[in-house]
């Protein structure tokens, strides 16, 4: 089967969203929809608003206008605006792009944080550790090990985070992610500040989580090779607003993306 | 008991044996999703005859070919040893092999069944594909990534093993009548020598070869089930098939797959092998690692560790020979195991070791005096792929650094005038594969086979390989020049990664030098010098100082001794790159390919002798994904001080 015919239908839409800080207007009226399955792209220059678009998604934002419709079990859901909680309910998980990791303790044990929504035993259990608590992490432990062994970084599990180099830190902090199992995964600029090797790591772990789990992924990204390579569609931000949306090969002979990377005269 | 699996003459009929004699007890242990999976030699037949009867089912025949590409796993023993119950050959390959040298042994053995480990190796097979037409099936143990792959022939291990359980609950008999076929002197595997020079040659080595040596060697060791092996060279290579397959098969003791190649040192302390076996490189790692580790240790600690050190040095290997030590010397050295020894065999996983080798190479006398001060019984080890590795072994309490041990038994040894070293004995090999030219060449009419090594036996009877008969020269002068001893000298102290001497023919010796960039890195750092990389630190004048004084001292050491002591090394320069296996500077084995450095840096060695104080260079890198690219750098040639043969004078 190949990678186009697995995406299926639209699972996360965007419609007419804007968002302001005072008098900056992040966001203007921006719409696009995220299909099952399939690795979708925001860029655009810098302060185009592609972070604050990952972030009214996730619901660490609330737009003032616009809706954004998600599909969760087979039923619609639709908000004005989210709790990032509730996100995270529904099964988005995130990276940062300044990683936020919890620096000292182990790669581990911040993985299983990514399990904590997942958690059922009482804050006692815990304590004490007893029936479900006991149970509970071993299965934890399980799903954890195989996130492990899937972003192959076996050899750093005991290792506290905050030694570990930035390009393995990244590596982490997706694992963390993954350790949610999220049906929808955002990733604000995965390969940002990584060297050539890294960035091709990355590249090949995002796509086979893209396959692997099947994940839907959002992701933010300046490098435009890694984002051609790699992404379904992508759409363009400038200025808080969306001057392009389609496949890498629209989107290169897009007239208004040219212009809005290289530069015109306003 | 002794008699009934001595007369059992294939590998699959070990495994049966062991099946019922040991069956519950462990065979082969890997870890995996963070925990040590065991598979007792119960189960392991088991997979093995299910693997056996999927392959039968896929058409595997005798005496056909099936390569394996991946690192340490149980399913690769699984598969070896199935393709050998249907009296197929099996042809373990390099796993970080490029693809294109894949080719090579694929198209050789006419290989129609290929077992990869995962995605990046069917990768590699697949790009092959086009000019290997025989092979049709390839077969995956991790199906990561593959899942969307729709290359026909390209199918999971674990369907293979299904559809072999399937046969075999039809048919159990056919299997048992396969293996009953095998003979002891059929084919058990092939092995591609890396080829030092020219194509890689297919080694053909029996099921009675392979056999032999490890039982010979097993009954010197006293190896028994109870013993313990971490399993983390690459398969393709004999010595690690020899540890992680022959010999347990032979004795049933029990083989550890380490999680991935990142993790060795964690695991080896998990497990805490009893019975080791690392070349030279390996060792020296190690050494460099604690070496650099120590450095960072506090002022106490340091003290302690060169104090202890010194106590060892002096009295460690003598006491682990069972010679005389005097009371006082017992006692510091009982307070140097409780304070320092013991913790850093612990840190080494080498608590557990009774017996360790080293072989492939030669090793630095300082390097293995090191590890047998410390308690751990390092021994030396000679042999090769066309031997089945065991030709000769240190015995215990005779153990010299500079020769290899007296023959192990079974085996004779002879020199021609040239001083080559021939070996006749059970674990030659046939021959090799389809190479009835080099076989000739290799294995005389009497069955003596030309190793290429040369050597002499010292007054104990013990060998003593120099180097390669090939590459042992003479200077100008008539000094022998023997440049893999001078490099190996050189590659003892941590800061030098790898050496190049040249001075065949020439007045002198001069040498390349690559530095060990962790190593000189660290080193850098407590100095507060800020560097960007290898080339950065390589073209620095302190580290240049570092190697001088390196290189001098190895002059020193020269000058003690008569008959090379004019093979001291007068000039040097600092590579500006690695050597790599990847640009064919190393063999995948890693050992140098002086030949091939000689003539790719010409212009370099030209200006060594030439007197030249600095030369300009480009190379060509190629990088891990096949791309390449230059680097260029103009080089600086030091001179090192020289030393005169007082040793010599005194002699004469």
């Amino acid at each position: 089967m190949s990678r186009e015919a697995r995406i299926g239908e639209t699972v996360l839409s965007v419609e007419k969203v804007s968002l302001s800080f005072g008098g900056v207007k992040a966001l203007q009226d921006v719409s696009f929809d995220v299909r099952e399955h399939e690795v979708r792209a925001i860029i655009g220059p810098n302060g185009a608003g592609k972070s604050s678009m990952l972030n009214v998604i996730n619901g660490v934002y609330h737009p003032q206008q616009g809706t954004i419709r998600l599909r969760a079990n087979g039923a619609w859901k639709e908000f004005s605006d989210m709790d990032s909680h509730e996100a995270a309910a529904l099964g988005i998980a995130r990276t940062f792009q300044n990683i936020a990791l919890f620096k000292g303790m182990t790669v581990l044990d911040n993985i299983m944080t990514g399990r904590n929504l997942k958690m059922r035993a009482s804050f006692l259990e815990q304590a004490i550790w007893i029936g479900r608590a006991r149970r509970e992490e071993l299965k934890h432990r399980r799903a954890v090990e195989e996130i492990i062994d899937f972003m192959e970084i076996q050899h750093i599990r005991k290792t506290p985070v905050g030694r570990l180099p930035y390009g393995l830190q990244k590596r982490v902090e997706l694992a963390r992610a993954l350790a949610a199992e999220p049906r929808l995964l955002l990733l604000d600029e995965p390969m940002a500040g990584m060297n050539m090797e890294e960035k091709q790591d990355m590249c090949r772990f995002v796509l086979d989580v893209n396959d692997q789990y099947g994940t839907t992924i959002v992701l933010i990204e300046h490098d435009m090779g890694v984002v051609m390579d790699i992404s379904d569609r992508v759409v363009v931000l400038d200025y808080g607003r969306k001057i392009g949306d389609g496949t890498p090969e629209e989107i290169r002979g897009n007239q208004a993306v040219i212009d809005a990377y290289l530069g015109v005269a306003h | 008991m002794k008699a009934g699996i001595g007369s059992l003459d294939t590998f699959p009929k070990l495994l049966l044996h062991h099946a019922r004699a040991r069956g519950a007890l462990p065979a082969i242990r890997e870890k995996d999703l963070g925990i040590w999976q065991t598979w007792t030699w119960h189960e392991f037949a088991d997979e093995v005859r299910a693997l056996a009867c999927g392959l039968a089912e896929r058409g595997l025949k005798r005496g056909e070919h099936m390569a394996l590409v991946g690192d340490n796993r149980p399913r690769i023993y699984a598969a070896m040893c199935a393709a050998q119950c249907l009296g197929a050959i099996p042809v373990p390959l390099y796993q970080d092999a490029a693809a294109a040298e894949m080719a090579f042994p694929i198209q050789n053995a006419e290989i129609a069944h290929a077992l990869a480990e995962d995605q990046e190796q069917v990768d590699k097979l697949l790009e092959i594909l086009p000019k290997c037409p025989t092979l049709e099936h390839i077969y995956y143990d991790d199906p990561r990534g593959l899942r969307y792959y729709a290359q026909p022939g390209l199918e999971a291990y674990d369907a293979l093993l299904e559809l072999g359980r399937a046969a075999w609950r039809r048919d159990p008999a056919f299997l048992e009548a396969e293996i009953e076929k095998g003979r002891g002197e059929d084919a058990a595997a092939m092995f591609f020598t890396s080829g030092t020079t020219g194509t890689p040659k297919g080694v053909v080595l029996t099921h009675h070869a392979l056999i032999d040596r490890a039982r010979a060697a097993a009954e010197m060791e006293g190896l028994s089930d109870r013993d313990v092996v971490l399993a983390y060279l690459p398969p393709a290579w004999i010595g690690q098939n020899i540890f992680s397959y022959a010999q347990p098969f032979v004795t049933g003791y029990c083989i550890c797959c380490p999680e991935s190649a990142e993790t060795v040192m964690t695991d080896m302390r998990e497990i805490g092998p009893t019975y080791y076996f690392a070349p030279p490189r390996v060792l020296e790692a190690l050494l460099t690692q604690v070496s650099i580790r120590m450095e960072d240790a506090g002022a106490v600690k340091r003290w302690l560790y060169r104090k202890f050190m010194g106590v060892a040095r002096r009295v460690g290997g003598m006491l682990l020979d069972g010679k005389r030590v005097s009371a006082l010397d017992r006692l510091l050295y009982w307070l140097g195991d409780l304070l320092v020894y013991g913790p850093l065999r612990n840190v080494l996983g080498m608590s557990r070791v009774r017996v360790a080798y080293t072989a492939g190479e030669a090793i630095g006398p300082d390097l293995f005096k090191f590890y047998r001060s410390l308690g751990i019984n390092l021994k030396q080890l000679y042999g090769s792929t066309e031997t089945s590795v065991f030709v000769c072994v240190q015995p215990n309490g005779q153990v010299k650094p500079d020769t290899v041990g007296p023959a192990v038994p079974g085996v004779e040894l002879k020199f021609t005038p040239e001083r080559e070293l021939l070996i006749r004995s059970p674990g030659l090999f046939k021959e090799y594969y389809k190479n009835p030219q080099a076989t000739l060449e290799a294995k005389d009419q009497e069955g003596w086979f030309h190793t290429g090594d040369a050597g002499y036996f010292d007054p104990d009877g013990h060998l003593k390989i120099i180097d390669r008969v090939k590459d042992v020269g003479q200077l100008a002068d008539g000094t022998l020049f023997a440049p893999k001893y001078l490099e190996n000298k050189l590659k003892f102290f941590p800061y030098i990664q790898e050496a190049v001497a040249f001075g065949q023919g020439r007045d002198r010796v001069c040498a390349f030098i690559n530095i060990d960039a962790e190593a000189v890195g660290n080193w850098a750092e407590k100095r507060n010098m800020p560097y960007s990389g290898y080339v950065d630190l390589a073209s620095r004048d302190e580290v240049y100082e570092l190697v001088r004084e390196c290189v001098e001292q190895v002059n020193a050491d020269l000058a003690q001794e008569p008959e090379i002591a004019n093979s001291q090394i007068h000039r040097f320069l600092i590579l500006h790159k690695v050597l790599d296996a990847d640009d064919e500077e190393l063999t995948r084995t890693r050992k140098v390919r002086r030949g091939f450095v000689a003539q790719k840096y010409a212009t370099l060695v030209d200006a060594l002798y030439a007197g030249k104080q600095s030369v300009h260079v480009e190379a060509q890198v190629k990088y891990e994904d096949g791309r390449t690219g230059t680097i260029s750098a103009d080089l600086r040639i030091h001179d090192a001080k020289t030393f005169r043969a007082d040793a010599a004078k005194r002699a004469a």
